[in-house]
This record gives C-alpha cells, sequence and structure tokens, in this order.
C-alpha cells in the first residue's frame, strides 16, 4: 500500500501532463489528475479534486500538489471536507519537481509525511555539495555509468527507489560533486553521463547492501 | 425585524440578480489584473444558488449552507472557495436559529470575515475583497443597535469605501499580486463583488 498523489491544476493539460512525467518514474503510484473544470475551461473543480483524493487514498493517505493560488484553496477545502482530514495534506511545492520527488518516495514505500517532505524539499536547491569526508566505517565502490542517458530523470529514479527503506547513508561522488543518494533532483543535478566514473559510498548497517543493489542496478545499464 | 429563512433566501435572490447585472463589470475588473473571469465564474456561481432555492430550507443557516456549498462547486475561480468559506463559516454561526437579530447578522458576517481570511490568508491593505468585507462588518457592528436593514446598509456603505480603498494598492494575494507595481490603479474584482453583495443583502432587507 502506497501513498497516492492529487496534481490540482487550473488546467486539465497541465495536470495530465505532471501526472504522465511522475508515472514514468513510479509505476505503482497512484497519481491522479485533477486540473480544470468539469467542461475543460482554465479553473479548479472542487468536487473533481475530492474525488481524486478519494481515489488516490488507498490507506496509506494522499499528499496533493497545486499549482497556483487557488487551486491551494480549493485542494485544502477537498481535504478539510474528507471524513478523515487527517488522510491527506495538502504540500507547498513546485509543481513539476515535487510531483515528481514525492511520487519516487511513495514509490519506495515512504509514508504520507515522507512523501510530502520529498516534494516540499524539492523547492531547495538541489543537495549537490562539497564532498564530506567520509563516515567512519564507509564502504566505497567506483563504478562506470555504460547505459545512454546516464543518471538521467529515469535512472536516476530507479536508483533511489532500489536504496529506499535501507539503513544506509548513500552518497553520489562526480569529480567535485556529491549528491545525496536519496534525492532523484540531486543525482540528475550531477549531471553524470554515458562514460562518467562516480564513486558511491556508503555507510550504516545495510552500507554493504545499497553498494550491492546499485552496482547491479548500473551492471544492468538501469534496465535500458 | 429579524430575518428568517425567506428572507436569507429573498437576499440570495436580490445577490444573484445583482451579480448577473455586474458581471461584464466584475470581468472587465479582472481583466487587467487577473485572469478576467470573476464575472463569468460569479455569475454561474450564484445563478446556480438561485436554482437550489425553489425548496427553501426551513433555517436561515440551513439556507446559507446550502449557498455555501453551491459556490464551492460552482465558482470555479479563487472565489468559490473564499465566498464559500464566508458563507459556510456564517451558516455554522447561526446554526440552529429559527431567525436572525441585528446580533446574530453581525455574527454571521463577522464569521464570514474570519472565514475569508482564513483561506485566503490575505490583510487588509492586500487589495482583496478582505479590504471591502473587514470594514463592513466593523460598520455592521457599530450599527447593529438601529436593526438589521440598518446595519447591512452601513456594511454595504463601507464595504463601498473599502473597495474603492483598493485602487492605490498594491496587490500582494491573488492573481494580480503577480503583477507587482503594476497591480496598482486597479479596483479590485473581489472587494468590488463583495460590496455587491452586502448592497444586494441591504437592498432585499430594506425590503422586508
Amino acid at each position: 500500500m502506497r501513498v497516492g498523489l492529487v496534481v490540482v491544476s487550473h488546467s486539465t493539460k497541465l495536470a495530465e501532463g505532471v501526472v504522465e512525467l511522475a508515472a514514468q518514474m513510479a509505476p505503482d503510484v497512484t497519481v491522479l489528475a485533477a486540473g480544470g473544470l468539469p467542461d475543460g475551461e482554465i479553473g479548479t473543480d472542487y468536487e473533481g479534486v475530492l474525488a481524486a483524493v478519494q481515489q488516490a487514498d488507498t490507506g496509506a493517505g494522499a499528499v496533493l500538489l497545486y499549482d497556483l493560488g487557488s487551486a491551494q484553496m480549493t485542494a485544502e477545502m477537498a481535504v478539510e471536507s474528507l471524513p478523515d482530514p487527517g488522510g491527506a495534506v495538502v504540500v507547498d511545492a513546485p509543481l513539476v519537481e515535487g510531483t515528481v520527488a514525492a511520487a519516487v518516495a511513495a514509490q519506495g514505500g515512504a509514508d504520507r509525511a515522507g512523501v510530502a517532505e520529498a516534494a516540499t524539499a524539492a523547492g531547495a536547491a538541489p543537495e549537490v555539495s562539497e564532498p564530506a569526508a567520509a563516515a567512519e566505517g564507509a564502504r566505497t565502490a567506483e563504478l562506470t555509468l555504460r547505459n545512454e542517458v546516464g543518471l538521467h530523470a529515469r535512472p536516476a529514479a530507479l536508483l533511489v527507489r532500489s536504496i529506499a527503506g535501507l539503513d544506509a547513508d548513500v552518497r553520489i561522488r562526480l569529480g567535485d560533486d556529491e549528491a545525496d543518494g536519496n534525492s532523484v533532483l540531486a543525482l540528475m543535478s550531477l549531471g553524470a553521463r554515458k562514460g562518467d566514473r562516480i564513486e558511491v559510498r556508503a555507510a550504516g548497517a545495510q552500507a554493504e547492501e545499497a553498494l550491492r543493489r546499485i552496482e547491479a542496478l548500473v551492471e544492468r545499464d538501469f534496465d535500458e | 425585524m429579524a430575518c428568517a429563512a425567506g428572507d436569507v433566501v429573498a437576499a440570495l435572490r436580490e445577490a444573484a440578480e445583482v451579480i448577473a447585472e455586474h458581471r461584464v463589470e466584475l470581468t472587465d475588473l479582472d481583466r487587467p489584473i487577473g485572469d478576467g473571469d470573476h464575472g463569468e465564474n460569479m455569475n454561474r456561481g450564484f445563478a446556480a444558488v438561485l436554482s437550489t432555492l425553489e425548496e427553501v430550507p426551513d433555517t436561515p443557516g440551513a439556507v446559507l449552507k446550502n449557498a455555501a456549498t453551491t459556490l464551492i462547486s460552482k465558482v470555479g475561480g479563487a472565489a468559490g472557495p473564499l465566498y464559500g468559506t464566508a458563507f459556510l463559516r456564517a451558516a455554522t454561526a447561526v446554526s440552529g436559529k429559527s431567525e436572525l437579530d441585528a446580533e446574530a447578522v453581525v455574527a454571521a458576517l463577522r464569521a464570514g470575515l474570519e472565514g475569508v481570511v482564513a483561506r485566503g490568508k490575505a490583510e487588509p491593505g492586500d487589495a482583496t475583497m478582505v479590504d471591502a468585507l473587514s470594514p463592513a462588518v466593523e460598520a455592521a457592528e457599530a450599527a447593529k443597535g438601529d436593526g438589521v436593514a440598518a446595519l447591512l446598509g452601513a456594511a454595504a456603505d463601507a464595504a463601498d469605501k473599502g473597495a474603492e480603498s483598493t485602487v492605490p494598492l498594491v496587490a500582494r494575494k491573488g492573481r494580480a499580486s503577480y503583477l507587482g507595481e503594476r497591480s496598482a490603479g486597479h479596483l479590485d474584482p473581489g472587494a468590488r463583488s463583495t460590496a455587491l453583495l452586502l448592497r444586494a443583502f441591504a437592498t432585499a432587507a430594506g425590503r422586508a
């Protein structure tokens, strides 16, 4: 059972497009579009949003993302009118990045708070940073990317999903930049391409398993 | 006089008529600073409210609640959640009463204002409907000793003035806020529709 997502937009096309993008990276997550008025005009449809939230919440709750001001109000009203308003939450996040980050977090089994946090965090600049000193007992592996698109959106999402839930702090390094292995956006920001050599560093009780999974993924060329 | 359910229905009928008359004006106000649909949205919402008034609920609160849910589902723009919340909070404030005296009408107006502020998070001076509604509630409070029609008249006068006061303001909430400084020099359409609604309520109360 995974957290579901609802994309609330003034525009039918915008909502559907964002859903299409997010669904590609999170095949098992219910991501629903609630865009436009019933007649296709620009606007937000309270009843449509309410129905979408109820459908998206399959037991683990739902997270709503919105485009502009009144979509936020409509989303909040819909959540307040649920039989259990605690079952869903409206998050203030960039619509595209936030939905993608939330979808990947939900795919990885994060709970509602975790999914909401992933969406919100997508608003901050991606966490590409100077490499930190290696943690005590950290394990590292150097891997060469052989897949066509490198650490682009889909492979980055696969990498995050492969280690979701493991007790391991994973950092991916390319040259002088380092990214959090749990952040799709940060991984994409590394700009790692085909042929690049990345260094994977993992610490924690399941560091070994995390390394093993990432190595397998790279060897499989991210199933391209 | 006190307002029974039938009087609230009469006020909503008057409101629907006034909104229909001013549909083009509201949209014209919205066009340069918003998305140019305020008149259409409000008219669609109040026309829908009108069509639900054939079977009249038996208390003022029930009439207001019915209007709230209709506005929430039919208006479509920001005005839907905002007016919907205002009517819903007003309905809750007077729920169970069979008639509204001056005190109850003021309580309903105040609850409506609080609902709008909670929903839209706007403050006075942001160039929104709060700039019309907030002084209207104060004026209604001050005039409540003179009866329902008088207090609604005072509220409508204050709302007109409040709406006018949005002209020089730079919008800080809503679609107009994206325009920054360029939003100054325009009468806020939401403040205008608020003033129109209060005037309609006052007109209906004056006839009762």
